[in-house]
């Protein structure tokens, strides 16, 4: 692994999204129009938009990530630009490690915009540190985006990576306790939930909302943290040099 | 003469097909050797093969002195893709920048390549804007970045105009002048003159090795094509 080679990896994603200011413009409104909208359906003190509006803020980094980066990465496998790569003197991990800094950092700008809007403007409160439900909402676009780089490897067309989402995402959305609790799910929905990373960043961002920051908060940022890493090992499993 | 590339018996199998059923062939360091071939002869595979990203089912390569793959090979070995393996929402120069990066050359040394492929005044244009010539010389100016020693180059000049043509293969002479091997492939018989030596396959066998002149002759014919179509009935 090289710094610098995961550098030029990151200001070359960054580079590509700066010249597509649609995507660019979509990642950082649409959070804000939802979260907006989410106030407006259910009004300012409702405890229904006090209950989702902290976990949504925290979880649309993941989703716009995850898509973003599945669809970048076909695009490099398709190209034959990661086959150009691959002959090159750039190891998988910088490759990797450079998609998910980059992402990271349009997290950064996307959860901080968003975060603004809704503990500024709409009226939305957490107990908690809010910098932390900034700092949870990095971390789930880090896993997103690794998410997103691992099943980017089974898809041949980007219309196949786009139904990832619903695929691989949706059901880690409605499972993660945010509209049924966990406690109150069908054994098996519950026995299978605790096998999916949104489970935990979900846990954490309403545990940062009561501020409740303790054990459980802890391993929830532990296991989020340890799927990141899972993610990039099983991604790096899928970059082969050597191809049919 | 030494050998830059030393394949022996290389066999290739892609969806249960062989598309290198067994392959030897050699090429000689300091030369521009042409790798001709219809398409679907195998040229592709050969030259993935070459610089390790293709899977193989035996055989052995040897590069520069090292296994086919080796990772000492890669900053040895400049590659282009035969699809334009650029990125289209970059500029050429960011292109050329992020590649060049990867190498570990220093910025300066993009505008020596613009200027060998002649694309020094589209260089703050998206390689999306380009037209197809144009974004296989920015995947060529790509290839060139390190100064390899061993070029690969899968069909770099297809789609371009005569005189482009004419430019790109005295570049890719003086390129070979200056010490580096040079592997070319094409499906047009044309281009075969320009090449200090050729390899000729068919349906992943080679037909021929050998010099223009030594071809001609072993056939009796004048046209590179003609003598092509002689080796494939199996005449001389």
């Amino acid at each position: 692994m090289s710094l610098r080679l995961t550098f030029a990896v990151a200001l070359r994603v960054l580079r590509q999204l700066r010249h597509d200011r649609r995507t660019l413009a979509l990642i950082l409104v649409v959070p804000c129009a939802l979260e907006l909208i989410l106030q407006q359906l259910f009004g300012r003190d409702s405890p229904v938009f006090q209950q989702v509006g902290t976990p949504l803020l925290g979880l649309f980094p993941f989703v716009t990530m995850f898509l973003v980066t599945s669809v970048t990465m076909l695009r490099e496998r398709t190209s034959g630009t990661l086959e150009r790569l691959m002959t090159m003197p750039l190891h998988k991990v910088d490759l990797l490690a450079g998609y998910a800094i980059a992402f990271g950092l349009l997290a950064i700008v996307q959860a901080t915009l968003v975060s603004a809007l809704a503990f500024g403007l709409l009226g939305l409160e957490v107990s908690g540190p809010e910098a932390l439900v900034v700092a949870l909402a990095v971390a789930n676009a880090v896993l997103g985006s690794t998410l997103g780089l691992f099943v980017s490897a089974f898809a041949q067309t980007e219309f196949q990576a786009v139904q990832f989402m619903p695929a691989i995402v949706f059901p880690q959305i409605l499972l993660c306790g945010l509209f049924v609790a966990r406690e109150d799910m069908a054994t098996w929905l519950r026995v299978l939930s605790a096998f999916f990373p949104l489970t935990y960043a979900y846990d954490a961002l309403a545990r940062t909302a009561d501020d409740e920051l303790d054990a459980r908060f802890a391993l929830d940022v532990a296991v989020v943290m340890s799927c990141i890493l899972l993610a990039v090992a099983l991604g790096a499993a899928t970059l082969r040099r050597r191809t049919d | 003469m030494s050998s830059a590339i030393r394949v022996e018996d290389l066999r290739v199998v892609r969806g249960g097909v062989p598309v290198l059923p067994g392959l030897s062939c050699e090429v000689a360091a300091g030369s521009v050797t042409g790798l001709l071939g219809p398409s679907g002869s195998g040229k592709s595979t050969l030259m993935r093969a070459l610089v390790g990203v293709q899977k193989i089912a035996g055989g052995s390569i040897d590069v520069l002195g090292n296994a086919a793959g080796s990772a000492s090979l890669r900053t040895r070995i400049g590659y282009m893709t035969q699809a334009p393996s650029v990125y289209g929402d970059l500029t050429v120069r960011e292109n050329l920048m992020f590649f060049g990066r990867i190498v570990g050359v220093p910025d300066a040394t993009n505008e020596r390549v613009l200027a060998q492929v002649a694309l020094g005044e589209h260089r703050d244009r998206l390689v999306s804007s380009l037209s197809g010539g144009e974004r296989a010389r920015v995947s060529l100016a790509a290839a060139l970045l390190g100064s390899p020693e061993l070029l690969i180059l899968d069909e770099p000049t297809v789609g371009l105009d005569p005189v482009l043509r004419r430019d790109l293969w005295e570049l890719f002479h003086r390129i070979a002048a200056e010490g580096a091997t040079l592997l070319v492939s094409s499906h047009v018989m044309d281009e075969a003159d320009r090449c200090d030596a050729l390899l000729l396959l068919r349906a992943g066998r080679l037909l021929a090795h050998g010099t223009p002149r030594e071809l001609r002759s072993r056939t009796g014919e004048d046209q590179l094509d003609a003598a092509f179509l002689r080796l494939v009935e199996g005449d001389p």
